[in-house]
């Protein structure tokens, strides 16, 4: 009975798991060291990577210092009654419910041409939409409640007393930060912030839709890959999709890293 | 004292900027869709929720959903299990695989589950010989949602079981209970709350799955066009009120699953 329910979890592992990932393996290296090599260096797939790249980093340092900031006002903060402070909470959530593809149309709704907004900074020179700061703005969106997912709990569970303590003693708010609350969330942080990268890294849907998907322009790794597979050209559309799916099992082995430092911090 | 004032300065400043940037990333745009959508009046927006293409699209996405996320509870419950009772070589590579499909990018997966079922591969010529066919049909788009969303039920049921006492187990057997009873009397309670909740977030994930569908779909309008795949279409054929519409329908649905997960949540850790 135990052998065979082990078996099929093996099983089922492996044809839906693993069977993808050698086959998008071997499918890279189909025609040869060439192929592969063609279907990376090619100008549009390092433009492409180029800018997911920037889009990855940016986003990542600017929800890292909002997603800190907000789950500390959300659990800490006196001047947010508690009914405002659930309410947040539950709308902190809602990025999750919402398919990627409405995401990116909500941002073409608010900044696009034909807006109000996005013609008075269209005349200033500024694109947002089909340009990067809509893939940026897209991604944010995305991405915005991992952080504040993992670091919420841990402050929760801390408490406040050696905060209140710090306060007593004299010290002030940003010493206070540093002193006391860091060195107890810092594993959190790491670990939202690895799942904010893999998410800003692979996000598809958002950005595909605010970006238009103009090559050399706004063309990232993964809306490459979705090109390349329309237009039948599937050895380049594998060397890139190995390089991202690469980059996913790197971050896999840190979040095991970050879960096993942060189960004891 | 001027820097007791400056410091309490920065802090409110601080504070603003922080609340201004969630009100304007997460809750303008949700109200902004709501709002366009019904800008053009209760007419305009059911003609375009009922337009027949579109209803379809809504349909066919809840009901391959709904098949997805059965798929998941089963062998989700059952890897859940296996993972946390047994210990056997290779344990801790598959826990760590586990959350793969969260870490792929979804076109990747996409790509993946294409060249998988494609005409040229096993499975692709296996189904041929058989008659049926799985690219570009809905088995194709069930395949996506479940990989796409195979974590959840694993990551829900798995604390549960570390948690349970193993002595009520062993007190039904002591009590002469088959292995079966056991099960169905003691265990599966103690992990249904797990399974719900994992099972409501991935039917949520699969509704709004995008990425990983559109390139194995095959998106004939009517068969195999899911719900965002629809809007997709809405956006670049520049009908943005036709896209609203099914966006609001989508985000309705979506947002009530969350919220019933958050509340049987907050219920069980208050009883």
């Amino acid at each position: 009975m135990r052998k065979l329910w082990i078996a099929l979890t093996f099983a089922v592992f492996a044809l839906l798991l693993g069977a993808p990932l050698v086959r998008i393996a071997m499918g890279a290296w189909e025609e040869g060291w060439d192929g592969f090599a063609h279907g990376l260096t090619r100008p549009e797939a390092l433009h492409a990577l180029g800018l997911t790249g920037t889009i990855v980093v940016v986003v990542t340092a600017v929800n890292a210092l909002f997603g800190v900031a907000l789950s500390l006002y959300l659990v800490r903060a006196a001047w947010l009654g508690p009914r405002w402070r659930n309410l947040l909470n539950s709308i902190v959530d809602l990025p999750f419910a919402v398919s990627p593809v409405i995401g990116g149309l909500m941002i073409i709704l608010l900044l696009g041409p034909e807006t109000v907004v996005g013609g008075m900074l269209g005349s200033l020179g500024i694109q947002v939409v089909y340009a990067l700061p809509g893939m940026i703005i897209a991604t944010l969106f995305v991405t915005f409640p991992l952080i504040v997912r993992e670091v919420m709990p841990v402050l929760q569970e801390i408490g406040s007393q050696q905060e209140e303590a710090a306060a007593t003693l004299g010290a002030r708010g940003w010493t206070i930060f540093r002193r006391v609350t860091w060195p107890s969330i810092r594993w959190s942080v790491v670990y939202g912030i690895v799942l904010t990268v893999a998410r800003s890294l692979g996000e598809f849907g958002a950005v595909l839709v605010v970006s238009g998907n103009i090559m050399f322009r706004t063309q990232t790794a993964t809306t490459l890959v979705y090109q390349d597979v329309e237009n039948f050209n599937l050895t380049a559309a594998n060397a890139v999709a190995l390089v991202l799916a690469a980059g996913s099992a790197a971050i896999l082995l840190i979040m095991e890293w970050a879960k096993a430092r942060a189960a004891h911090h | 004292m001027s820097s007791t004032l400056q410091s309490r300065w920065w802090g409110w400043g601080f504070r603003s900027a922080v609340m201004l940037y969630f009100m304007f990333l997460i809750v303008l745009p949700i109200l902004g869709i709501y709002g366009q959508s019904f800008s053009s009046g209760m007419r305009v927006f059911y003609e375009n929720v009922t337009e027949p293409l579109a209803w379809r699209a809504v349909t066919l996405t809840v009901k391959l959903a709904l098949i997805a996320t059965a798929v998941n509870v089963l062998i989700g419950s059952m890897a859940g299990w296996v993972l946390v009772r047994y210990r056997f070589p290779g344990r801790r590579l598959l826990n760590s695989m586990v959350d793969l499909p969260f870490a792929l990018p979804t076109a990747v997966a996409g790509l993946m589950i294409l060249l998988l079922l494609g005409p040229h591969s096993p499975v692709g010529q296996w189904a041929q010989r058989l008659g049926v066919s799985i690219l570009f049909h809905q088995p194709a788009i069930v395949i996506a949602m479940v990989f796409v969303t195979f974590p959840f039920v694993i990551r829900g049921v798995q604390p549960l079981l570390e948690e349970m006492d193993r002595s009520e187990e062993e007190a039904a057997y002591t009590m002469g209970a088959t292995r079966a009873r056991t099960f169905f009397r003691v265990l599966l309670p103690n992990m249904l709350p797990g399974v719900i909740s994992g099972a409501m977030l991935a039917f949520s994930r699969a509704l709004a799955e995008f990425g990983a569908v559109v390139l194995v779909a095959g998106n004939i309008p009517g068969r195999t066009m899911i719900a965002s795949v629809y809007i997709f279409g809405e956006i670049e054929s520049d009908n943005v009120i036709g896209a609203t519409a099914v966006s609001v329908i989508l985000l309705t649905f979506s947002f009530l699953v969350l919220w019933l997960v958050n509340y049987l949540q907050a219920r069980r850790k208050g009883g």
